[in-house]
């Protein structure tokens, strides 16, 4: 890796889609005019007034944006040193930023004359996301979601069928969100004409990871006014978020990157431990490979066989992270850390019985790391936490961890 | 002359299409594996395409999914893989093979070190199903400095616009897909595929070999007829299946079974033109 800085780390991905050496176009033939096509049609969809207009009065009238950047004074008394904010995320239409990115993509496959929305999804969040606004439209709504999954979320499988969309169970593989992924690209491969991908995170083949960020950026943007309105013209000191394939913290970090002194933290899920077999961290466990579309760190075997990943978090269970994820922490602007099952829970307890807020098993993790570096900041210091889903989903995940039943 | 110009070339001269073998390597296990290649030139194999295991095939069928599964759980990897080829070769210097599979495997092992290793064991070429011209620089253009054929995929949504890209790194043969869709899974339509042949012909003088989704010996002689080669690969992947035991292991008729098959394919595909 080059050792130097760039000018700006807002610029990519370059005109190949790469972030440095991350990114690309990794997908069969039959897929890559729809790609190219997606490509212009987002290019041409984002200079125009009406396209981002449509998307802001959306935001806003449907999902509930700008959502609150809350101080979390019980939090901050608790911890001991740095100012805690949070991105209230969770409280958007359907209890994640999920929505943010469907949106957009959605408007798009609208623009592109597109009847038939597929969708792949781990926790159910992108899924119901997805139905959601599928709905909304009237479009025909797919999900794929590995047969594992479909078990142990049924509460969103119920939801995505109220909603109208068609659940497939993903018994391919090993049943989870990989394959639920490559489920989705199959389907994809196959009707063409009138079907289009909405991916739920900032990975896939380019211009997705791009595309993706852009819708999520509207979390970072917010923030930022936010924070400046708060807090007399400062910026954080420190941001972070959690990472599956990592939307929700390129949301958040994307508009502060070439913010210097921003410090910036994604917290992978260590599972089980970053040691052990079993944990969802890609960049502290894996290495760069192929895989869905991009080059990014993915777990994986000495033979280049893809591993399964583990988490207690459904969505943060995934064995790769978006490429431009991969590039920020080769560059060093951000720095990736992990943390377990275990660690996460805790956190999960904390912040609802201190604030109220029962957080997705997601940002829980994001939490857990705050716990490590909020006492040893100052007290005039600030710290951004991007709250990026609601807890709702996660009780029976919680309550059997616990030791309880519901 | 390469083994894949020699073979194509011998064929055109009989007047007949290229008979193409889709078998995964290390499938069930490498042993069974590499007798069933070995069996396979003499049941009318010309071109033997041999499966790179993976465990995320998004191209693939339920078949050759899980065929690339059974060959995991046996032990198989791209070493060993390329130590079939070497076996092979031994006592088959003629017969073309064709690796077909997905980049990460590759990337994995060093794009420089399987280019030196997969033309030491007598690869003659590489489908990459992931690998489009977008991204010819990661190992098309350093495996065809080596002499090593890179064989794209051509499929119905390449329109003439983007054909010339296509062909443009495109060596020993071009694979037409024969249908929108993963292997295995719907039927061609012989006249649209004798089209698109012809289409593709009109660009490039290399020969056009058909697959995905040609399953009965009906299907092969059809496509036959139209294009320089035919590729079966999912019929004959689950003749495999079939004759395997419930428990795993293969059935003590399994080489005679699948061979039975695999000669049914290719007597159609061969006679499809007299």
């Amino acid at each position: 890796m080059t050792a130097h800085a760039p000018n700006s780390f807002r610029t990519g991905p370059d005109e190949k889609g790469r972030f440095g050496t991350f990114g690309g176009r990794f997908v069969a033939e039959t897929l890559m005019p729809l790609i190219l096509e997606l490509e212009d049609a987002y290019n041409e969809a984002r200079q125009e007034k009406n396209f981002k207009a449509e998307m802001e009065n959306l935001w806003r009238n449907y999902v509930g944006r700008p959502s609150p950047l809350y101080f979390a004074p019980r939090l901050t008394e608790h911890y001991g040193g740095a100012k805690i904010y949070l991105k209230r995320d969770e409280l958007n239409h359907t209890g994640a930023h999920k929505i943010n990115n469907v949106l957009g993509q959605i408007l798009l496959a609208r623009r592109m004359g597109k009847t038939r929305i597929i969708a792949e999804t781990g926790a159910g969040q992108h899924g119901v996301a997805t139905a959601t606004v599928c709905a909304k439209f009237g479009l025909k709504c797919v999900v794929y979601m590995g047969a594992t999954d479909v078990e142990r979320q049924k509460p969103n499988v119920f939801r995505m069928k109220l909603l109208g969309a068609e659940v497939v169970p993903v018994t391919s593989g090993r049943s989870t969100l990989k394959d639920a992924m490559n489920e989705a690209l199959r389907d994809w491969v196959t009707n063409v004409d009138d079907t289009f991908y909405c991916i739920g995170t900032v990975a896939g083949p380019h211009p997705y990871p791009a595309m993706v960020r852009d819708f999520q950026s509207v979390i970072g943007w917010e923030a930022k006014g936010q924070m400046k309105h708060a807090e007399n013209g400062r910026l954080p000191d420190v941001l972070i978020a959690c990472i599956g394939g990592g939307s929700n913290a390129m949301g958040l970090f994307h508009p502060f990157l070439d913010d210097k002194d921003v410090r910036i933290i994604g917290v992978e899920a260590g599972g089980k431990g970053v040691d052990t077999n079993e944990h969802a961290a890609s960049i502290a466990g894996g290495r760069p490979g192929v895989l869905h579309g991009n080059r990014t760190y993915l777990l994986q075997d000495e033979d280049g066989q893809i591993q399964e990943a583990h988490s207690i978090s459904a969505g943060l269970d995934y064995p790769g992270i978006g490429p431009e994820h991969s590039w920020l922490n080769d560059m060093k602007r951000v720095e990736y850390v992990s943390v377990t099952d275990t660690e996460a829970l805790e956190a999960f307890q904390l912040c609802c019985e201190m604030e109220g807020i029962i957080p997705a098993l997601e940002p829980a993790h994001a939490l857990a790391h705050v716990s490590k570096i909020a006492p040893e900041m100052d007290k005039d210091q600030i710290l951004l936490l991007n709250m990026c889903g609601r807890g709702d989903k996660d009780i029976f995940t919680v309550a059997d961890a616990l030791g309880t039943e519901i | 002359m390469s083994r894949i110009e020699k073979r194509f070339s011998t064929l055109k001269d009989k007047n007949q299409a290229a008979f193409v073998s889709f078998t995964m390597a290390g499938d069930p296990n490498y042993d069974t594996s590499l007798d069933l290649m070995r069996a396979l030139p003499k049941a009318g194999v010309d071109i033997i395409e041999l499966g790179m295991p993976f465990t995320d095939p998004m191209a693939d069928g339920p078949a050759i999914q899980i065929a690339g599964q059974r060959a995991i759980k046996g032990g198989q990897t791209l070493k060993k893989t390329l130590d079939l080829v070497t076996a092979f070769r031994k006592a088959d210097d003629e017969t073309p093979i064709v690796l077909m599979g997905y980049f990460n495997p590759i990337f994995i092992h060093g794009t420089a070190q399987f280019i030196a290793d997969a033309k030491t064991a007598g690869v003659d070429g590489l489908i990459i199903v992931d690998l489009p011209p977008e991204e010819d620089d990661e190992l098309c253009v350093p495996a065809r400095e080596a002499g090593l054929d890179f064989i794209r995929l051509a499929t119905p949504t390449t329109d003439e616009k983007r054909l010339p890209k296509v062909l443009e790194n495109t060596s020993g043969f071009v694979y037409y897909v024969s249908i929108t869709g993963i292997t295995g899974a719907a039927t061609p339509d012989s006249n649209a595929v004798g089209e698109a042949v012809a289409r593709i012909k009109e660009k490039t003088d290399l020969p056009v070999a058909v697959g995905f989704g040609v399953s009965t010996p009906e299907q092969a002689a059809e496509i036959a007829k139209v294009a320089d080669g035919v590729v079966v690969g999912s019929a004959i992947v689950r003749a495999m299946a079939d004759a395997l035991t419930v428990a795993g292991p293969p059935k003590k008729s399994f080489q005679k079974d699948v061979i039975a098959q695999v000669k049914k394919l290719a007597n159609a595909a061969k006679r499809a033109r007299k």
